[in-house]
């Protein structure tokens, strides 16, 4: 597919834009439409989540990604001409997107996912930048990283981008329906879902013979979102994942908590019908692989309480604190959000995302009930309340009680994790 | 447009589906027995009756209630056994301030509709959702026993 | 914005005006009595000496009774229910006296004045620091006794007998011959009478409603939702608002974006204020949500730098100044001069937010003439006075309509959010009820003091003590609350109660305040600030010295209390009913303390497990009580369980910490409350009393924690010093089956 026929199929999708395109409209409702089309794809590309603190202006970076190596900073992508990117011309932003080098000629480290956005033509990421160019400026210093030695070495990424950037457009399958080959698209460029639920090489690059089968990023499971009717996504239903794409959540089979939610409040829930339809259809079709967590086999709970559990501290916080929102049967009739059965998050032995939500709350924004700040029915954070053996205690609960699986929590391992 | 039953009444209210049932019965229908305390299901005292059980009406949504019959503090009178926990909270002294007890007792007729004859961990399991802060807890609990007793 | 008028017209807000421009108007036992006052029967009682021979006048019994010519009976109260069951009490003791059957009373909210309504012992019109029962004690009973014997005298010339040879029952006046007056047949007739030169009281052998275990009045309307607090008025045309303050103290609103909240349907109005702002909206949940939505921009101002290591250290700092010197007795220095045995310690306890369930709330209407209120308040005319400022009304403009508290444990003794209320009040014309949200209201709270002390004390060869030197650092509730009540350095009296005179025999005796503000908060009253904390440390630290005596602590305090006889007496109840020197098993043990507060006996037995791993159970939590004479031992028995849970959860849970200037809790996620589960039954002793009332409110609240502490010491040998519980990793296990 030509990079004119991808465009063609942009705009389809976006079908308002369509007419604008025709050659004789004039030139500012050209730029209108460019920017639109931008905002569009910098939010299906998940800018914001990187280039905006929690109380900090929209695209002015700071923030932090901590590494093994150190701490990096996301920087001030708003048009400020001094401390954003203001100054910039075509070329360097798309030498940003593409290859990864910013403007004179500084390399980023590769938390800017680049190489997933080299996939998006020139056009696309000439839209994002007058997007970003539309907006306010803000002028807000970047601040700067804190990587130790060798990381802190740039020139090093030289290298790295000779092994691991495949400096390439999308180049779709043609034996695959256009919708597959969006999906394909979407997933793998703007939406970088592989910088988080791909696995990493030794070298801190994407393991394309692991691709989407889940690893584990900042504490949180990133789960394996291939086809595998276990271990993966291939079980749930097409309506299901839609539901968990656009809105975060899907009764019986995932909610979005931590880094996911966070892609769901800025990207997702912005895309148009057709284009989560294409990523399910996409995702849907990627080759199983196989992982540790699998989803909990089918499990009838009656609203009650257990009788039989053997964390009877967990019992009890559970019901002092959980039962109200989850109910004993786990099927959240208070909100839906709230249903854990059917979560692989309540079937890994580990817990892992489980305890990083008790430890850091819900961030989904579901724009309905409750009141803590501004996401309504998120769960708040338990951590500062509860002990660590009580926040140990009621995961080993909910792990065996709702999942089959023994949790081996204690007070020391939330200790470890509150460390992360 | 949700339409609510509620105490065996039909009321047609014109707010957004995402409003909690807490706010569409005490600023809509005007019914102020159900209490505000937290906005997020800790403390209990919005609890109502949803199909016979104890939920919290302040994360409630109203459009998910539909068709479902809601119960509340009010009509907690119509029932022998709603009648025989209030006397048992008033023959106890249970009250103090009173602003979490039509939570605390809709709460326990939940529990004494299921389980009869509770003991002190069954009360405790069933009733620990409910926050008191004038501290009732031993008066509670020995009003739901005097009741299960009956 | 001009008010509309017209919008006061409606038959149910005529009412409510015609109502409490009676109660300001005119307080009368008929309507012919002489509606000026000059002066309460309590302030009368207080300065003319309280022996009883200075009576009350007809005019001052009018403060609290009203008796309509059909007989209907009003008490006015002027203390406020939140729970305590204080109005069932106060009525009692008029209705005693008075001879009417509590069944036939209307019980009314006193409106704001001081003249009348004064609480003696806290020289202000409030409701607060256990002082109802004490205070009022016998002022109602002579205004009851005087009601009657007037009604009686009436009665009496009605028919041309001896008043001595009538009886005065169930609201009416019965003659030697069957005759019968009812009350509101005679009320006319005893206006006109002049008041009695002696009013004789009952004794305790006579009273039929005092000290028996009567059921409260204001109960059954709570357990089938029609109780209304000022959460739930609902008045025509009103509106719901709620705010957004700033999250630092002192800070300021810098600009808001209020267009995606009025988006939002239902959102009616949004006014900013000084350093908050509102948004007024149909429903509370259209408030809520609007006010979700704003963008605000605050200037937080200096605080925003202060954390809550910043204020520990400065409450460090100041340890070392001089302050204010409570009690000097005997030679400290000299005392301690080469004594071996010496023992020091360092005791904290944090800054704790009140959490009432019903958040803080106000409905007000401010009119071009008049400004009323509906709310519950600790204090009226502060609230009146509040209100005045804000609206720029006189005072005597203010009408408050005091209502129902869901709890308050001192929250509402502040009238922060009342003058919020007027603030938003004046901008529109229709009455607007306030509600803050839950994390509004634990974020915008005024703290219960964190507090620093510092012990050292000597043990001669006996291991009894020789000298005791204590020294308390923290923020002072009276400097800001009442600064005309603090001693010379700023000694205040509150921070300083039991510390300035602990009820054992300790000789040279040194104690310190120092008071040290934190500036990113205010400190307020918690359910006993300074008796609270005074019991915790004192308690705390000669639990110390008996252990470093190697004494048993029961015998040790007992041999401390030889001039105590109440304290002994409650404390060997308390030892005797939980088995104190039974063995227990290991990681088991008990605590125990004693002390007078709030003018009650009280010692508190605790019994728990413990785990390797931080758990904890209580097994046994036994109060044995003198409080005097128990008005009505059910009250008695339930506010000291409840008070007793209520200083264990806080001592469990409890601490409010602040980073960057912000209150760092919000909600009960994150500031935990005890729970059902987490409550052991509370048994408490009452020891037949005829003593002068005591306060009961807040009594069990104070002696929770030190007896928690000690049972942990006993258990686990560990000694915490700094509470809550939870800082140091401890957690209640569940109850076993």
């Amino acid at each position: 597919m030509s990079t004119a026929r991808r465009f063609s199929l942009v705009t389809g999708l976006l079908g308002c834009f369509a007419p604008f395109m025709l050659a004789a409209q004039e030139t500012q409702t050209d730029q209108q439409a460019q920017i639109e089309r931008g905002e569009y794809l910098a939010k299906a590309a998940d800018c914001l989540a990187c280039h905006v603190t929690e109380d900090g202006e929209p695209y002015a970076g700071g923030v932090e990604f901590k590494l093994p190596f150190g701490s990096l900073y996301s920087p001030n992508i708003t048009p400020d001409e001094e401390t954003g990117i203001g100054t910039w011309s075509d070329e360097d932003f798309v030498n940003a997107m593409q290859k990864g080098v910013g403007k004179g000629g500084k390399h980023y480290y590769p938390a800017f996912p680049y190489t997933s956005y080299t996939l998006m033509s020139r056009e696309e990421i000439l839209a994002i930048k007058a997007y970003l160019f539309s907006l306010e400026p803000v002028h807000q210093p970047n601040r700067e990283n804190d990587i130790s030695f060798p990381f802190n070495q740039r020139w090093g990424m030289t290298f790295w981008n000779w092994l691991f950037l495949d400096d390439e457009r999308f180049q779709p399958n043609p034996e695959r329906s256009e919708e597959w080959n969006r999906g394909a698209y979407l997933v793998q460029g703007p939406g970088h879902c592989g910088e988080c639920h791909t696995p990493r090489n030794l070298f801190q690059a994407k393991d394309a013979s692991k691709e989407l089968a889940g690893t584990t990023i900042q504490g949180w499971r990133a789960w394996n979102i291939t086809s595998d009717e276990e271990s993966g996504i291939g079980a749930w239903p097409d309506e299901a994942l839609a539901s968990y794409l656009s809105k975060g959540h899907a009764k019986g089979y995932g909610l979005a908590g931590g880094p996911m939610a966070e892609a769901v409040n800025h990207s997702l829930r912005y895309l148009t019908d057709e284009d989560i339809q294409a990523i399910v259809t996409y995702l849907k079709d990627v080759p199983p692989q196989d992982s540790d967590v699998t989803r909990p086999p089918e499990k009838t709970l009656a609203d009650e309480v257990p009788t039989d559990n053997p964390h009877p501290l967990g019992l009890k916080v559970f019901a002092d604190a959980c039962v109200s929102c989850h109910r004993w049967d786990g099927d959240g009739r208070q909100t839906p959000h709230a249903a854990l059965s059917g979560l692989r998050t309540v079937n890994d032995p580990e817990g892992l995302n489980l305890v990083r939500i008790l430890i850091e709350g819900g961030k989904l924004h579901t724009g309905n009930t409750g009141n803590t700040g501004d996401s309504a029915a998120s769960m708040p954070s338990f951590i500062e309340g509860y002990s660590n053996e009580e926040i140990a205690s009621v995961s080993n609960f909910v792990l065996s009680h709702f999942g089959h699986v023994e949790g081996q929590l204690e007070a020391e391992t939330i200790d470890e994790r509150l460390g992360e | 447009m949700p339409t609510l039953t509620i105490n065996g009444d039909t009321h047609q209210v014109d707010v957004p589906e995402d409003m909690p049932l807490l706010w569409v019965l005490r600023d809509v229908l005007g019914m102020t027995g159900t209490k505000y305390g937290c906005g997020i299901a800790q403390c209990g005292a919005c609890t109502v009756h949803l199909d016979g059980n104890a939920v919290r009406s302040c994360v409630l949504p109203v459009g998910g209630v539909e068709g479902k019959r809601i119960e509340t503090i009010e009509a907690m009178e119509n029932s022998e056994l709603g009648r025989s926990v209030q006397s048992a909270w008033l023959e106890h002294e249970v009250v103090q301030c009173g602003y979490c007890q039509s939570g605390q007792i809709m709460s326990a007729v939940a529990l004494l509709s299921k389980t009869p004859q509770p003991d002190d961990k069954e009360i405790d399991l069933g009733m620990s959702g409910n926050l008191c802060r004038c501290c009732t807890y031993t008066r509670i609990r020995g009003a739901i026993k005097s009741v299960a007793k009956a | 914005m001009s008010k509309d008028d017209s919008k006061l017209e409606s038959p149910e807000r005529r009412e409510l005006i015609k109502v409490s421009g009676l109660a300001l108007g005119g307080l009368l036992i008929a309507t012919c009595l002489p509606p000026v006052i000059h002066k309460s029967a309590a302030t009368q009682i207080v300065e003319e000496g309280a022996s009883g021979d200075s009576p009350a006048g007809p005019a001052e019994l009018g403060a609290f009774i009203r008796i309509d010519p059909t007989g209907g009976v009003t008490l006015i109260m002027p203390k406020i229910e939140m729970g305590q069951g204080v109005q069932s009490s106060l009525a009692a003791m008029l209705a005693e006296e008075l001879e009417v059957d509590l069944s036939q009373v209307t019980l009314q909210e006193a409106p704001p004045n001081e003249e009348l309504y004064v609480d003696p012992i806290l020289n202000f019109q409030a409701t607060g620091g256990s002082t109802s029962a004490r205070s009022f004690w016998r002022p109602l009973r002579e205004a009851g006794a005087t009601g009657r014997i007037l009604l009686v005298q009436a009665a009496a010339d009605e028919w041309g007998i001896s008043s001595e040879v009538c009886e005065a029952r169930n609201g009416a006046v019965h003659g030697p011959d069957g005759q019968q007056l009812g009350y509101g047949e005679l009320v006319e007739a005893a206006a006109e009478l002049p008041v009695p030169e002696q009013i004789p009281l009952k004794s305790p052998d006579q009273f039929r409603l005092i000290g028996k275990p009567l059921q409260r009045l204001d109960t059954p309307p709570k357990v089938n939702g029609s109780a209304k607090f000022t959460t739930d008025l609902q008045l025509t045309d009103m509106k719901i608002a709620t705010t957004r303050t700033c999250p630092v103290l002192g800070g300021t609103l810098a600009s808001v974006d209020d267009r995606e909240a009025r988006r939002i349907p239902g959102v009616r109005e949004i006014i900013p204020l000084k350093d908050a702002v509102a948004v007024i909206g149909d429903h509370t949940w259209a408030a809520i949500q609007g006010a979700r939505a704003l963008k605000v921009e605050w200037n937080f101002g200096d605080n925003a730098r202060l954390s809550s290591e910043q204020i520990e250290q400065a409450l460090r700092d100041a340890a070392d100044r001089d302050g204010a010197l409570a009690t000097d007795e005997g030679d400290i220095d000299a005392a301690l001069d080469g004594v071996d045995t010496q023992i020091e310690a360092e005791y904290e306890m944090p800054f704790l937010a009140h959490a009432a369930l019903e958040p803080m709330s106000c409905v007000a209407q401010v009119r071009v003439d008049a400004c009323e209120l509906w709310v519950g308040t600790q204090v009226p005319v502060m609230a009146q006075q509040a209100a005045a400022k804000v609206s720029g009304l006189p005072p005597e403009k203010v009408i408050v309509n005091n209502q129902l508290i869901g709890g308050a444990f001192g929250r509402r003794l502040e009238v922060d959010f009342i003058a919020q209320a007027v603030d938003i009040a004046r901008n529109v014309f229709y009455p607007v009820k306030l509600i803050w949200t839950r994390e509004e209201d634990t974020t915008h709270d005024l703290y219960r003091p964190h507090y620093l002390d510092r012990f050292r004390a000597g043990l001669d060869g006996n291991g009894l003590p020789v000298g005791w030197s204590h020294t308390i650092v923290g923020g002072s509730v009276m400097a800001r609350f009442s600064p005309q009540a603090l001693g010379e350095n700023g000694l205040d009296p509150d921070a300083i109660e039991i510390s300035a005179k602990p009820i054992y025999h300790l000789p040279n005796l040194r104690v310190r305040y120092v008071p040290e503000d934190p500036v990113a908060l205010r400190v307020s009253w918690w359910r006993g600030v300074g008796q609270l904390h005074g019991a915790y440390v004192v308690e705390g630290f000669i639990d110390e010295l008996a252990i470093a005596a190697e004494q048993d602590p029961v015998d040790y305090r007992l041999r401390l209390l030889q001039d105590q006889p109440r304290a002994q007496a409650v404390l060997r109840l308390a030892a005797e009913k939980a088995g104190w020197g039974q063995t227990l098993p290991d990681g088991h043990g008990r605590g125990v303390a004693v002390h007078q507060v709030f003018g009650s006996y009280l010692a508190t037995v605790v019994e728990l497990a413990t785990t390797p791993q931080g758990g904890l159970r209580i097994n046994r939590l036994i109060c044995a009580v003198d409080c005097g004479l128990a008005l009505n031992p059910t009250s008695v028995r339930s506010q000291i369980e409840g008070g007793t849970l209520f200083g264990l959860s806080a001592a469990l849970f409890n601490e409010v910490t602040v980073k960057d200037g912000h209150v760092q809790q919000s909600n009960f996620h994150d500031y935990r409350q005890i729970r059902i589960s987490d409550a052991p039954p509370v048994e408490v002793h009452l020891i037949d009393s005829q003593e002068t009332p005591g306060g009961i409110g807040e009594a069990g609240t104070a002696l929770i924690a030190p007896a928690l502490v000690n049972a942990l010491y006993a258990a686990t040998g560990k000694r915490i010093r700094r509470l809550p519980l939870s800082r140091a990793g401890y957690h209640v296990l569940a109850r076993e089956a």
